[in-house]
């Protein structure tokens, strides 16, 4: 895979370690009455989608910067990257429908 | 009918005219007592069980596809109990007694064959987890060998002992370990089960659940609305995607591991030998091929397909362990989408919608389980109650941190 | 002799071969099928189930017949096709999975009891006894099966691998390949073209059908040397292509010296990760055969492979000039081999033509309406029955050619989401949607495999390639052959009672997919698993669409109803040496090496492996005879003069800036907001789940700068981490990071006698206790100037420090404390002594920090500090590790003479020994020279209040059991007092 990095242009998947699903980026508030519960979900559940997927991936055999690539994961076409640092923090995963 | 090796004589002196069907195909019920999503090999054996061992009827099981389509025809069909944990050894040595008499249970041959599994090490650090492993097996039960350099060089004389990067400085030797034909088990409980009047529908995809007061009532299909009054979901690689039709988000994400066969060659590995210093593991069939395979790709997949930096790596682990297989080719490479679940362990539990049960996050794990995974789905279908061996495989273990997290690498799928 | 006139052979140069012990000899552009055609040989092989005779069936990397064990030795080759095999001088060949000679094979009796080996018969047999399978069936059924043998011995040859790059890749270098090829070329766009013969060309070579005027052979010659001279073009002769990847990488093996005896000081294969813009597929097509009763002798052939033997190599099929060849066709160019046949004056005794209508295109006898209903020839083809109007008549015949139409080599279009589509005007497979982003399939492989129509058809497809990526090229003039005669009629097989085959090398027949189907086992992937149709070497190429077609007309379905079939990497079998790309031995991963390795390397040290270090493990001296002497020796020798051991490994973090100080706080589980500029703190990290992952210190030179340690296992996760913590969780933070643990070479001093010799090599800096207390730190300069930084902290339990120099003065400042610590008993310790040490002294490492433990069970749970927010704080609180009661503790024999062993589980005594009663493990332990015993540590349930207790430790793997006193785990010096000195 090759994966468009903002600043270098496209480099090879190699270069990268992969975290997971971007929403890793919002960590709960530890001062909450639910902080165990948000905490729980934060750590460990995840939308897993067959599509398209907001992921980390950090570029350590490279500028060391963390990326947010949008890619498919049926089809692994990447639609687009950005660093971390500039990546808009979308609101807090909805709570699951019951 | 009854498979044997005079039935095979005599079919063969009689053209083969007699041979049935394995299993039929029928039309789907308007509804079920217990429906199973998945028609691979733990939703076959977990409907063998519940006809056979928990005399349950009106059975049927939906398969999107066809069955054995998922990876219980795609894993590289290991079989063995070396677990480290409480909570997993039980379990998968309940499995390896299932796997020894399966055969005999089922009238078909899946050739479970015990030619043992070895676990290389390469440092003092690593022989101590391995020691602590194999006691904790001899603890519940199990079989395992502690094998220093001379013992192993013995068995399997063709490893690279001294060139190697990682030197070996010997193995964890389960004996009663080894493979089985992974499709074979997919039939092997698919005709069982047929044969007990369980349902067993292709081609019938699961779109939605039908869900109603917090309990589930029936799944909507591509072949239509299949009412139920218990469902077990068996559909891993995909549990996210299905357990998102009922509102269920999951400790698990979806990832892709590939797997590799050479070309037939005579026979040259017995058993199973796992590299630890370069992520390859291999065995051969009995058809010839060296089956071999190493780490998930890493990243979150539904392709069944991987990349070729993997690939590379595989062979490299499998040339600085066995350099002598070098010149031998490989034949064919895919990919299966596997549960990684967020400690590595499996679950077997029922779910927050009543009725409704989940088998998933198998990780590599899932073939070796297939029959005490059958066995303890249909024992919690069948009574509510998780089977004695399967009681830490929990839902909620996450949020009471009872994980079992054989590797202890945390909520991180991709390193489990 | 059957060598006719022409062919694409150098008669000038003869090579001499041996096959099965035989010498033979051909020419230069022979493969070894060829040859041994020439020769007269046509029994190459034997097939896997029945071992039936075979001869060559195909000309190509689709044979499933002719395979041999090539070269000898070390080198020996199982499984190569005859039929791809160059010749060079001496080549050695042997033919396979037989038992006896070849011509009469004892394991040809399954052939004879064939009736019992039907499809599947395995599953229904070989349960009772159970004990039997292990013992003797399986055994039985190992030896029988498998095709070729390994050496047993390491591959000698070398391997190696490369990444290229270009706008266009061609796969295939026959008409469409070399007409994209040159369209790209002249374009100036960067094009790499891959083919897997070692001759361009592809079906052009076995043609005699001139181009622009001008024999084929000529007009490729011309458009090669063009091709040659561009330097944007980059030609790969030999190599296959043989899986699509992500994003346009391409896998591709080129096979460098296999056309040698031996690679001399070449490497033997590259494999080459290819990366395109775009690709062109021109990989051709694949004939597929008509099976009728008895259709695998050797002899029988495909009727287009009979055309290249002809034309290419220049022979025929049969063993003499004279025997009569026949066509079974269901379409035009089946006739074509007739007739090329004929222009070489082979005698054609006709051509058997499914159909009612067939074309006479020549003066050969047609036989219309008519099929092949059986063959005979033990080991090789001499009669054939035809049959036509219900009439059945058998006439002589060597050789046979079979043709029942073209199938696309849609293969790598494929390897992707996307299937292949039944095309009813072709009657075959075409590339479907969904194949790999930016493939363009051209020619053959797209079904347009007319000379004239590939050459356009390959040269608008580089042209539409290149328009998406932004670059113009315009269409070459091409020549521009008349279309011939191609039109077909389907017929998938021919009916009979006796067997068919239609996998030749599996032995799958159309009785076996009749079997298959009257068992239900219809989908096409279960006819595929319950026959093995299709998994053999050439991995179904000239059986899967017959097989689904035979299936189709059984189901009384079409063929796309029935299904479709896809294929997955690789095209052909790669070598295993090939795919590891030389990284194989101690070349398998590189090593790091310390600053300090090469003196320590000149003191005779062992060294081992540390993840991807080599650390020193000991340092032997003479009159020791046995690794715990030594041992013993360099941990007494720290306890009572002075040590010294390279501690660069540990991983090592600068974290600057005006908010290190926040950001520490919440990385850290302990306090570290009120650590003070000058000091050091002990740190222990949580991952988010709560669980220890680990430890290390942590020092502040300056307000805003800050000296991370890591464990060396951990050194690049933490950093990994902390970086994540940093641009993911609060890049708000004004804080940077850098890793630095290559940057400082790292040196421990550790005993009594640390002052003492710190003081000799330091510049003008206060050592004294009251100047640099436990747990200061400070940059400082060392012998005469050095920039040094320098850390008093304590692994032993000694007094001791670390000290930091640039990692290029490691060596040197290594040396020199050495040398100044002559006095004070200055010895150098490994990581053994290293261990001892700080089992000893309690501290918790590797074995204790597995990833699996909390805070609390390592006996640091009262450093995490509830006062704050850091990772993992809130997730140690769930009651699966706040109520985990196991605590570490120090372990003692009773007898002190017994062993404490790691991995041993621990047992309260009188309780049984199962997993129900465990109580915890034994992490780590060794022969503790200060205490004089073996001492260890271990996880123990409510391990802390149970001080003095005696528990039994079981190793049954050993099968032995020991009885231990538990102890407080500070072996030694347990009020600290030694390292605050």
């Amino acid at each position: 895979m090759l994966i468009p990095h903002p600043l270098l242009g496209l480099r090879d998947a190699e270069e990268f370690v992969y975290l997971g699903d971007a929403s890793l980026m919002q960590r709960p508030d530890p001062d909450s009455p639910t902080a165990l519960t948000d905490f729980c979900d934060y750590v460990f559940l995840r939308d897993n989608p067959a599509g398209v997927h907001r992921e980390l991936w950090f570029h350590e055999q490279g500028d060391r910067s963390w990326l947010v690539v949008t890619r498919n994961t049926l089809t692994h076409e990447i639609l687009g990257a950005e660093l971390a640092t500039d990546a808009a923090r979308p609101t807090v995963t909805q709570e699951p429908s019951a | 009918m009854k498979f044997s090796a005079l039935r095979v004589v005599k079919e063969a002196l009689t053209g083969h005219k007699g041979w049935k069907p394995l299993w039929r195909n029928p039309q789907p019920q308007p509804d079920y007592d217990i429906v199973i999503v998945g028609g691979g090999g733990h939703g076959l054996a977990t409907a063998y069980y519940l006809a056979k061992t928990f005399g349950k009827a009106r059975i049927a099981v939906l398969e999107k596809g066809w069955i054995g389509s998922g990876n219980v025809g795609r894993n590289t069909t290991i079989v063995r109990s070396n677990y480290l944990l409480p909570g997993n050894q039980p379990f998968y040595e309940f499995s390896m007694k299932l796997w020894e008499g399966l055969e005999q249970e089922l009238n078909f041959n899946a050739m479970v064959s015990q030619r043992g599994i070895i676990n290389l090490f390469h440092t003092d650090a690593q022989r101590d987890a391995f020691r602590r492993r194999g006691n904790a097996m001899h603890l519940s039960g199990a079989d395992a060998v502690l094998l220093n350099r001379d013992a192993l060089r013995q068995k399997v004389p063709f490893l690279n002992y001294d060139n190697a990067r990682f030197p070996i400085k010997g193995g964890l030797w389960q004996p009663r370990a080894g493979t089985a034909r992974h499709d074979g088990v997919a039939w092997g409980y698919a005709r069982g089960a047929d044969m007990l009047g369980v349902d067993i529908i292709q081609n019938c995809e699961v779109t939605g659940f039908r869900i109603d007061a917090g309990r589930v009532r029936g799944v909507e299909t591509t072949r239509g609305y299949i009412g139920a009054a218990k469902v077990g979901v068996a559909v891993a690689g995909s549990s996210s995607r299905v357990m998102a039709m009922a509102g269920q988000r999951l400790p698990i994400e979806s990832h892709v591991l590939q797997a590799f066969v050479s070309e037939g060659l005579k026979p040259v590995i017995s058993g199973v030998i796992t590299f630890g210093a370069g992520h390859f593991y291999i065995s051969q069939s009995d058809k010839g091929g060296l089956v071999f395979g190493g780490d998930v790709d890493g990243y979150n997949s539904y392709a069944q397909r991987g990349n070729l930096p993997v690939v590379e790596d595989v062979a490299q682990g499998g040339m600085a362990l066995m350099p002598m297989i070098g010149r031998a080719r490989l034949l064919r490479s895919w990919g299966g989408i596997v549960d990684m679940s967020m400690d590595g362990s499996p679950i077997i539990d029922r779910t927050a919608i009543d009725g409704l049960y989940l088998n998933g996050g198998w990780c590599y794990g899932g073939f070796k389980a297939t029959p005490a995974s059958g066995f303890a789905f249909a024992h919690l279908l069948a009574t509510d109650r998780p089977h004695e061996t399967a009681t830490a495989y929990r839902l909620d273990r996450f949020a009471t941190g009872h994980v079992i997290d054989e590797r202890g690498t945390g909520a991180q799928p991709n390193l489990h | 002799m059957t060598r006719i006139r022409g062919g694409l052979i150098d008669r000038g140069t003869s090579l001499s071969f041996t096959f099965d012990g035989k010498t033979y000899s051909g020419h230069p552009g022979d493969t070894l099928a060829s040859a041994l055609l020439a020769n007269g040989v046509r029994l190459m092989g034997r097939s896997f189930k029945y071992h039936r005779p075979r001869g060559v069936f195909a000309a190509g990397s689709e044979e499933p017949n002719a395979m041999v064990e090539l070269r000898e030795g070390a080198r020996r080759e199982p499984n190569t096709r005859a039929t791809v095999a160059e010749l060079y001088e001496g080549l050695v060949a042997k033919s396979q999975n037989r038992v006896g000679p070849l011509s009469c094979d004892v394991l040809a009796v399954n052939d004879v009891l064939s009736p019992f080996f039907a499809a599947g018969f395995y599953y229904k047999t070989f349960m009772w006894p159970r004990a039997f399978w292990e013992k003797l069936y399986e055994p039985v059924i190992r030896r029988a099966a498998g095709l070729g043998q390994l050496s047993m011995q390491a591959d000698p040859d070398d391997y190696d691998s490369g990444f290229l790059h270009c706008d266009l890749l061609v796969i295939g270098g026959g008409a469409a390949g070399l007409a994209a090829a040159l369209t790209t070329g002249r374009a100036g766009a960067r094009v790499v073209l891959a083919d897997e013969d070692f001759r361009l060309g592809g079906r052009l070579l076995s043609e005699r059908d001139p181009l622009g005027g001008i024999p084929a052979v000529d007009w490729i010659a011309g458009l090669e040397a063009e091709l040659d001279s561009l330097p944007n073009v980059r030609i790969l002769r030999r190599t296959t292509v043989f899986g699509a990847y992500d994003h346009g990488i391409y896998g591709a093996v080129a096979r460098v010296a296999d056309h040698l005896k031996t690679p001399g000081a070449q490497v033997r294969q590259s494999l080459w990760r290819i990366t395109a813009k775009r690709t062109v597929l021109a990989a051709g097509a694949t004939e597929r055969h008509i099976p009728f009763a008895d259709n695998d002798r050797p002899g029988i052939m495909l009727a287009g492979a009979m055309r290249s033997y002809a034309n290419r190599w220049a022979v025929t099929p049969q063993a003499h000039a004279a025997d009569p060849v026949a066509i079974f066709t269901n379409n035009d160019d089946g006739h074509r081999t007739a007739l090329d046949l004929m222009a070489q004056e082979v005698p054609v005794l006709g051509v058997i033509d499914t159909r009612s209508d067939a074309p006479k295109l020549g003066d050969y006898t047609l036989f219309p309406d008519a099929t092949v209903t059986g063959s005979k020839g033990r080991l090789g083809l001499t009669q054939i029955q035809i049959t036509r109007a219900g009439q059945s008549t058998w006439v002589d015949c060597a050789a046979l050619g079979v043709s029942g139409g073209w199938n696309p080599n849609v293969h790598l279009a494929s390897h992707h989401r996307g299937r292949p589509v039944w095309d009813a005007a072709t009657q075959s497979f075409l590339p479907g949607p969904g194949g790999p982003e930016g493939m363009h399939v051209a020619g053959a492989a797209a079904g347009r495999g007319q000379t004239g129509l590939a050459l356009a058809d390959g040269a608008k497809a580089a042209v539409a390639a290149l328009a998406q990526i932004g670059m113009s090229a315009s269409l070459p003039e091409l020549p521009a052959p008349e279309a011939t005669a191609d039109t077909l009629t389907p017929c998938w097989h021919v009916p009979s009672k006796k067997r068919a085959w239609v996998d030749f090398q599996n032995d799958v027949t159309v009785k076996d997919i009749a079997l298959a189907h009257q068992e239900n086992m219809r989908p096409v992937e279960h006819l595929k698993r319950w026959t093995t149709l299709g998994m053999a070497t050439d991995q179904g190429k000239t059986a899967n669409v017959t097989a689904l077609a035979v299936m189709a007309e059984l189901s009384g379905k079409s063929i796309p109803e029935t299904g479709t079939t896809i294929f997955r990497p690789p095209y052909t079998g790669v070598a295993i040496s090939a795919l590891g790309g030389g990284d194989s031995g101690d070349s398998f991963r590189p090593r790091r090496l310390t600053p300090t390795h090469s003196w320590a390397a000149t003191r005779g040290a062992v060294f081992t492996e540390v993840g991807a270090w080599m650390r020193a493990q000991y340092y032997p001296q003479t009159g020791e005879t046995h690794w715990r002497q030594t041992v013993d020796r360099e941990a007494k020798a720290v306890r009572a003069g002075v040590g010294l051991c390279d501690v660069t490994t540990l991983g090592k973090i600068d974290v600057q800036g005006a908010d290190a100080t926040t950001f520490l706080n919440r990385v850290y589980a302990n306090m570290m907001g009120t650590l003070r500029v000058g000091r050091v703190r002990y740190g222990l990290m949580l991952r988010e789940d709560g669980f220890l992952y680990d430890d290390g210190t942590c020092a502040r030179l300056a307000e805003d700068h800050y000296v991370v340690t890591t464990t060396t296992g951990n050194a690049g996760l933490v950093y990994r981490n902390l970086e994540f913590a940093r641009q993911c969780l609060w890049p708000e933070l004004d804080v940077h990071l850098i890793s630095t643990t290559d940057a400082w070479a790292q040196i421990a001093v550790a005993g009594p006698n640390a002052r003492s010799l710190l003081s000799r090599i330091v510049d003008d800096f206060d050592l004294s206790n009251d100047a640099f207390p436990f747990m200061a730190c400070s940059t400082l300069t060392i012998c005469n100037g050095l920039r040094a930084r320098l850390f008093r902290i304590s692994f032993s339990g000694e007094l001791a420090y670390e000290l930091a120099v640039p990692a290029r003065y490691g060596n040197a400042v290594m040396q020199r404390l050495a040398e100044q610590g002559a006095d004070l008993g200055v010895t150098p310790y490994g990581i053994e002594a290293l261990s001892v040490l700080r089992i000893e002294k309690g501290h918790a490492a590797g074995a204790e920090l597995n990833g699996q433990t909390t805070a609390d069970m390592s006996g640091l749970g009262m450093m995490v500090s509830r006062k704050k927010d850091s990772i993992g704080v809130v997730m140690s609180r769930r009651d699966g590790l706040a109520q985990d009661s196991r605590r570490m503790v120090g372990l003692q024999p009773v007898e002190p003479t017994h062993t404490v062993t790691p991995g041993a589980h621990l047992f309260a005594q009188g309780d049984p020994q199962d997993m129900a009663h465990d109580q915890g493990w034994i992490t780590s332990a060794c022969y503790s020279p200060h205490v004089g015993s073996s001492i260890g540590l271990g996880f123990l349930l409510q391990g802390d209040n149970r001080m003095g207790e005696i528990v039994i430790a079981a190793n049954p793997l050993a099968g032995e059991t020991t009885q231990l006193r538990i102890v407080p785990s500070h072996f030694v010096d347990p009020e600290g007092e030694r390292l605050r000195a």
